[in-house]
């Protein structure tokens, strides 16, 4: 009998507000342990939350942008449980009525788009930090992440494989980096996912689930998820039960271990945050972040390729960031005529160079006026494509523009016919024995003098009227 | 009813020994027994209150408003190490 | 003096009959002499409360005198405060001096008061007698055999013995009216969200309200000006509360056609007859004056305890969960590991009060046993809220007991959680509806002084300091003092 996977995804996305959820203090990465920490979000005596609006706003432009419900009247929580990174023995979240419910995103899959259904989108706050030394009997604790905003996004059970898991996490990651709500960066815990996964025979009801926790790339997730299916496939097929478990990913290992040490009395208690009274919004607010919404990534391509004629693939290519695409509009505004070429040299000759030094096009030193100042010498034909790429190199290289460049290494094309036809004579009488064998008739042998021009002129002379003159000249 | 004592001092991280759990027993029992007097009202259909008036919560600008006071802030802490906090090792 | 009202000290000072400094003195003096007796007061500084009295005395040399210049007032152990430990009466909190102060704190501080120390209290507010603070007992100077009330007990006694002209405390469940009623004192307790409660220890948020204790009723107003007013720090702080005269209201002293509601669930059986008694005359007395006294009814009273039982300790089961030995406060010698670490420094850490409150309220949030314990309290809470809209349809304020009994006996009632419970019966439901309430004297029962409640809507503490000023200017109750300590008796 085949075997259906099930997985839903829970992610906590760090909203990219300048600070926390409910104090004043910087959300900035990488201080120096608890520096950004306050009363607050130390969760000293007396100490209340107050929540910040920006935090609000983000999380509703992304309900927004899954074609959500926003709930104009939601409520906060408290999750009770102890651990050392938690200061106040609770975590304010949002439990039976969340800002965001029902909606859903469309991720490709081999066999077309697919809908995935997003329950809900609640707000709450980040913990610290705990730090284990592999030696010694002591965990240190940072509490700068105390405190700092998250969306958990909450999907339905809607995927069957682990591709599927990636796709969705692949469109909701690009999704969050596009509406600018959070940086996203998956090695600093912006980006965080748990899968609850089950197995069951198509048909059936939905099987015991396990959660699984710490997937920090998209690779892992693939892995554990295959990982986890395999396992409880055996465990049934061995006549087995699987157990409801917290499941902690080893990447090292490449393998999951139960976490049943983390709590022995799952009981979170939640109950209503006494200290925050109901989060209302107006229709008013709701519509003017509406009205602030930026275009998303589906719009765009379908964009791009109607407005630049793009190809699907360039399109595709090109959208995969905020910062990508704006790279590319800012590049077309300064060569409005070539939106195609702009997106050649963007896409497959800056970006390949980009990524053979592993950065993105946020580190680029080349910016889209400098790039668009390349294209247009080879747009008028000042260089060919060929020293093009050579020019590129030295840009990136140097920080120069192209036309710096091309003058300080006298790269400029020959375009003066009489000069290039002295070289074809020159060519020609070095080379009699070929002249007499292509006027016979061996015509292939246009390549052999179109190669011999080029190498006397180091690249130089213009192609097309090497062609053109070589053509003429030949036929004596 | 009874309630389970050891698990919700459990829940709650407070150590009871056998002594001070057979006191708390009887009198959370009490406790419970007399709050149970709820029961008799019928509440159907009304709505909870969590909070004394109808009011909407104010929201706060994102600005950065505090700066670091760590070593103040530690002044009362148990234990400290380099800046962080440091408590018995947690086992995941 | 010592039982001078703020009005009085402040027109000395005001006519440089006395400074800032003399008076600092004077109430350490008899802080001194008779703390010892008392337990009231826990953390004295008093070099640096010598230290603020002079800087306010050099402040009114140079600059007009602020609303409270020069007047020293007893802080309730729970007010966070940068000159001062602030435990909540808890070993938990032992040596905890916070790097902050409480927003009333700062309040005070800038109408020019001088903070004279902290007071005793039940541990984190939990208790109607001040017998579980980890101090140990605070007393009545009416009996010093006898419970001040509590939880703010520590601050009730030093006001009644003189040992402070006024003093702050907190209300959760009748912490300030009760005390103040079986000290003979004045206390009330604001709407809620009418006084900030950022850095006050919270013990249950949605209850939890600071006030004024004092001498007088026009002393009360005056405190509740500065203390009162809008924070942007406290989400539940109201923004746009309606203001009130404070001072004003006391003026006015109307008692002429005001609409008294005596509900019939605070005037039962099993009360005490002596306080029962009193309560009735003074009612008579505000008919005298022109009052009407209308019958009414606040039919889920005897469900208000009950419902509290539930609520408060469970929100306190949370507010209580940062106490874990990590950042601040208490951590038991040597933890073996980390569950360790946390069960014991909360067993050392806690009295049996405190951990009765928080297991009760973990059980009434734990799964399976919410909507039976914690979501029914909350629709018990509605039905109560409602009982005092309906009333305030047919009157303008509610006249009530304070308390069922005069103090009782230190131990009289510490071994039987539930009876101590119903000491605060009638003031519970104030807390559960939000409501402003007011407690002052009102004769005394078997020598020992009883307490008048008056409730209005929310908002309208202005009909409550009318009414209590002009019960007050026709009595003299509020102007008895315990003779043990220099007072003229009862």
């Amino acid at each position: 009998m085949s075997w259906e996977v099930v997985i839903g995804l829970e992610v906590h996305v760090q909203a990219n507000t300048k600070t926390k959820a409910f104090c004043g203090c910087s959300t900035a990465f990488g201080a120096e342990p608890n520096t950004q920490t306050c009363p607050v979000c130390l969760g000293m005596p007396g100490q209340l939350p107050v929540l910040n609006r920006e935090a609000v706003d983000k999380s509703v432009l992304t309900g927004l942008a899954i074609n959500a419900e926003i709930n104009l009247e939601s409520k906060f929580d408290r999750k009770n449980y102890f651990y050392p990174d938690l200061p106040k023995g609770y975590q304010i979240s949002q439990f039976p009525l969340p800002l965001v419910e029902g909606g859903h995103l469309m991720i490709p899959t081999a066999e077309g788009e697919k809908r995935i259904g997003v329950t809900r989108i609640h707000m709450e706050e980040d913990a610290g930090k705990s730090m284990h030394a592999d030696t010694g009997n002591v965990s240190h604790i940072d509490l700068n992440r105390s405190g700092v905003p998250l969306m958990e996004i909450v999907s339905e059970p809607d995927m069957r494989s682990a591709d599927e898991a990636v796709a969705y996490l692949k469109q909701l990651h690009q999704l969050v980096r596009f509406l600018d709500v959070s940086g996203a960066d998956m090695e600093k815990g912006q980006f965080r996912c748990d899968a609850n996964v089950s197995v069951r025979h198509p048909g059936e009801p939905l099987g015991t689930r396990a959660e699984l926790k710490n997937l920090n790339s998209f690779r892992f997730i693939k892995q554990a998820i295959e990982f986890e299916v395999i396992r409880q496939i055996e465990i049934i097929e061995d006549g087995g039960k699987v157990v409801q478990e917290t499941r902690l990913w080893d990447s090292a290992r490449g393998e999951s271990r139960s976490m049943r040490s983390k709590e022995e009395t799952h009981d979170y208690r939640d109950f209503p945050e006494p200290d925050l009274p109901p989060l209302r919004l107006s229709k008013q607010e709701v519509d003017s972040i509406r009205a602030g919404m930026p275009e998303l990534p589906g719009q765009m391509r379908v964009r791009f390729e109607e407005e630049f004629g793009l190809s699907a693939y360039d399109a595709d290519v090109l959208t995969t960031s905020r910062e990508l695409a704006a790279y590319y509009e800012d590049l077309v505004a300064a060569v409005p005529e070539d939106p195609k070429r702009a997106a050649n040299w963007l896409a497959n000759e800056l970006l390949g160079r980009l990524k053979e030094r592993s950065e993105d096009i946020t580190a680029s030193p080349i910016g889209p006026k400098q790039l668009a100042g390349l294209i247009k010498r080879i747009a008028d034909n000042t260089i060919s494509g060929k020293i093009a790429k050579d020019v590129l190199d030295a840009m990136l290289e140097s920080g120069q523009g192209a036309d710096a460049i091309i003058e300080k290494r006298g790269l400029k094309q020959i375009t003066d016919s009489s000069a290039i036809d002295a070289i074809i004579q020159q060519v020609m009488s070095d080379n009699s024995d070929q002249v007499e064998q292509y006027r016979a008739g061996k015509d292939r042998l246009m390549g052999f003098f179109v190669g011999q021009v080029m190498q006397a002129t180091r690249g130089k002379a213009n192609p097309g009227l090497v062609n053109q003159r070589l053509k003429v000249l030949l036929k004596g | 009813m009874d309630i389970d004592v050891r698990k919700v001092a459990e829940l709650a991280r407070i150590r009871l020994t056998d002594k001070e759990a057979d006191a708390l027993g009887p009198q959370l029992n009490n406790i419970l027994g007399y709050v149970d007097s709820l029961q008799q009202l019928d509440t159907s259909g009304i709505e909870p209150t969590a909070h004394p008036h109808d009011a909407a919560m104010p929201l706060r600008a994102d600005a950065v408003t505090n700066t670091n006071r760590r070593d103040e802030l530690q002044a009362s802490a148990p234990k400290v190490e380099a800046g962080l906090y440091v408590v018995p090792k947690v086992i995941e | 003096m010592p039982f001078s009202s703020i009005d009085d000290l402040k027109q000395r000072l005001d006519a440089g009959e006395t400074s800032a400094e003399e008076l600092a003195g004077l109430y350490l003096d008899r802080i001194e002499k008779h703390n010892a007796s008392l337990n009231a007061f826990v953390h004295v500084g008093f070099e640096q409360i010598m230290a603020q009295a002079r800087a306010s005395d050099s402040y009114r040399a140079k600059h007009e005198a602020r609303p409270l210049e020069g007047v020293p007032i007893a802080i309730k152990d729970i007010f966070c405060s940068t000159e001062s430990p602030t435990t909540c009466g808890s070993r938990i909190l032992e040596g905890f001096t916070p790097a902050y102060d409480a927003h009333v704190i700062t309040q005070l501080r800038k109408a020019g008061a001088v903070l004279l120390g902290k007071t005793n209290m039940d541990e984190f507010a939990m208790g109607s007698s001040n017998e579980t603070s980890a101090y140990g007992p605070c007393r009545n100077p009416w009996d010093t055999d006898r419970i001040p009330g509590g939880s703010s007990g520590g601050s009730a006694s030093a006001v009644a013995a003189g040992l402070a002209p006024a003093a702050l405390g907190t209300d959760t469940g009748g912490s300030i009216r009760q005390p103040a009623a079986v000290t003979g004192i004045v206390g009330m307790k604001p709407t809620y969200g009418r006084v900030s409660r950022r850095g006050i220890i919270a013990f249950a948020s949605s209850l939890d309200q600071a006030g004024p204790m004092t001498r007088t009723v026009k002393d009360t107003a005056l405190i509740a000006s500065i203390i009162s007013g809008h924070d942007a720090g406290d989400a539940t702080s109201v923004a746009d509360a309606p203001s009130v005269d404070w001072l004003g209201a006391c003026d006015k002293r109307n008692m002429k056609g005001l609409k008294i509601g005596r509900p019939e669930e605070y005037f039962i059986d099993g009360m005490d007859a002596e306080v029962r008694q009193k309560v009735e005359a003074a009612l008579k007395q505000c008919e005298e004056m022109g009052a009407e006294i209308i019958d009414i009814s606040l039919p889920h009273t005897e469900y208000a305890v009950a419902a509290y039982y539930v609520i408060a300790p469970s929100e306190a089961s949370a507010n209580l969960a940062r106490y874990d030995g990590v950042r601040y406060g208490r951590r038991c010698e040597d933890p073996k590991d980390l569950a360790d670490m946390y069960t014991r420094s909360r067993d050392e850490g806690f009295g049996d009060e405190v951990k009765r409150r928080i297991l009760t309220g973990a059980f009434a949030l734990s799964s399976g046993y919410y909507d039976a314990y914690y979501r029914k309290a909350q629709q018990v809470r509605t039905l109560i809220r409602q009982d005092f809209l309906n009333a305030f349809g047919q009157v303008d304020v509610i006249a009530t007991p304070t308390s069922p009994v005069p103090a009782f006996k230190i131990g009289e009632k510490t071994d039987d959680p539930i009876t101590m419970y119903l000491s605060d019966v009638f003031t519970i439901a104030v807390n559960l509806a939000g409501l402003p309430g007011l407690s002052q004297p009102c004769g005394f029962a078997n020598a020992l002084p009883v307490g008048l409640q008056w409730i209005a809507p929310a908002w309208r503490e202005d009909i409550i300091l009318s009414a209590a000023s002009a019960y007050e200017s026709a009595t003299d109750w509020h102007a008895q003092h315990p003779k043990a300590y220099g007072g003229a008796g009862a």
